[in-house]
């Protein structure tokens, strides 16, 4: 690995997106996306979560033995899941209720098993931190770019703000239904996968 | 890795579920007593909501001071005093479900679809000057997705609604999850629950609510878009108000105001 850290903490939030160029953890990307708030939140988790656990695990990537390491692997994420869970339901009980089960999912959340086993098996400890960051990062862009429309026009508000204001508020804007569930981020997910290959042809995968 | 010791695998598996076992312990255990605080400031929270006394100025324990925490037996409608349950500790949703205080309804008694009823509710009076100025009730009941939860606050007479607030529900966000929309809230104000012949006389409205005079009185705006739960709000509603739920209660209020 030649890459610098910086490079390696940009090359994931653009170039290698884990949302837009590996399609991972999308579940929780439709699920979180209703709001910038809980999208916030839900990114500052999952990049605390990517980058600690695969520090961890690069500290003591050569004691782990080889036929039980993915259960290490899961192990060690789960921990740090759950330390998150219960910190945000002692210091941010608001949130931690908005976000429900969605923190619990984190541990499910492809990235950060992809990151612990692509990256931080094979990776000394810093460069393992930085690309967990890095990850964490790019996750947290495509979350708040698809928060950002689907609040803006589902919900009339931005970090709960109201922006627009909507007819059940005694406003003039109709909120677009469709915006509001979770489906609609498949097409806003879609839509940014495109617009970002088209940004940079090399992200376009060969016939 | 070839000359992989085959017992590694075991020990090390063994020392890391140790050590995540003990940190996740310790986070449990350490958190607890704030998340308690946060659960029951929550709580509190939406009940000085429901009763319109929701000020984001003041704390939430200077607001809640002048409201009473009392326990009542569901059937009798009498307050239970302190020695038998204690309001402090006491688990509503959980004795639904206990043998000894709480049973199961039958499938006409079911409106809200609740399946237990427990025999002891919760109940907060908000006094001033040593009279009793709300009552603010506990109620849940099945919408489309959920079981919806809120408090009702209720003035002095017992029937006019000081204000709802529904605070937790899985309904369709947009639709049915409107229920939480505080301006639709809002319009519960100043409805009456029963009508002169003390008969539930609630009614939620399909499109533009037309009525005038006395039905208008009894009549709250329907969720659009959400039929089934406002139904279950309906429901729900009916059932609290009813005989199985608070009305052998509110009964008894109504004679301690006119009596005294």
């Amino acid at each position: 690995m030649a890459e610098s850290n910086k490079e390696l903490l940009s090359r994931s939030v653009f170039k290698r997106n884990p949302i837009a160029l590996l399609v991972l953890g999308i579940c929780s990307a439709l699920a979180v996306t209703g709001q910038m708030t809980t999208a916030f939140v839900m990114s500052i988790c999952v990049t605390l979560v990517v980058a600690f656990s695969s520090l961890t695990i690069s500290i003591v990537r050569f004691q782990i033995p080889n036929s039980v390491r993915i259960g290490i692997q899961i192990t060690v994420i789960a921990t740090l899941v759950i330390l998150v869970d219960q910190a945000l339901k002692a210091f941010y009980f608001d949130l931690s209720k908005q976000l429900s089960i969605y923190v619990g999912l984190i541990i499910t959340n492809c990235i950060v098993m992809g990151r612990a086993e692509g990256f931080a098996m094979s990776n000394p400890p810093i460069p393992s931190f930085v690309d967990g960051l890095g990850n964490g990062l790019g996750y947290g862009f495509i979350l708040m770019s698809v928060a950002f429309v689907r609040e803006l026009l589902g919900s009339g508000s931005l970090f709960g703000y109201e922006i627009l204001q909507l007819t059940t508020n005694g406003g003039w804007y109709v909120r677009n239904g469709f915006l509001v569930l979770p489906a609609s981020a498949f097409f806003l997910i879609a839509l940014l996968i495109w617009l970002l290959r088209s940004i940079d042809p090399e992200q376009q995968e060969s016939e | 890795m070839a000359d992989e010791n085959p017992l590694k695998p075991f020990y090390s598996v063994l020392i890391l579920a140790f050590v995540c076992s003990a940190l996740v312990a310790g986070a449990a255990v350490g958190l607890r007593p704030m998340q308690e605080i946060n659960r029951i400031l929550d709580q509190k929270k939406h009940i000085l909501y429901a009763a319109g006394l929701f000020d984001s100025s003041k704390s939430i324990e200077e607001m809640f001071a002048p409201i009473q925490t009392r326990i009542i037996d569901l059937a009798t409608g009498h307050f239970v005093p302190k020695d038998v349950i204690d309001p402090a500790t006491f688990n509503q949703t959980k004795s639904a479900f206990t043998t000894e205080l709480g049973r199961s309804l039958t499938t006409e008694e079911d409106i809200a679809k609740l399946k237990r009823l427990e025999k002891y509710s919760v109940v907060y009076l908000v006094k001033k000057n040593g009279t009793t100025e709300q009552v603010i009730l506990p109620v849940r009941g099945k919408g489309l997705w959920s079981t919806m939860y809120a408090y009702v606050a209720l003035a002095a007479d017992m029937s006019t609604i000081k204000g709802v607030s529904f605070y937790e529900h899985g309904e369709t966000p947009g639709l049915g999850g409107e229920i939480e929309n505080k301006r639709w809230q809002d319009s519960w104000r100043e409805k009456r629950i029963y009508s002169d012949t003390d008969k539930i006389a609630l009614t939620f409205a399909k499109g533009d609510s037309s009525a005038s005079g006395e039905a208008a009185l009894h009549e709250i705006d329907g969720l659009s878009g959400a039929t089934l739960t406002t139904k279950g709000v309906d429901n729900l509603m009916e059932f609290w108000f009813g005989d199985h739920g608070f009305k052998p209660f509110i009964t008894t209020m109504k004679k301690e105001n006119s009596n005294g």
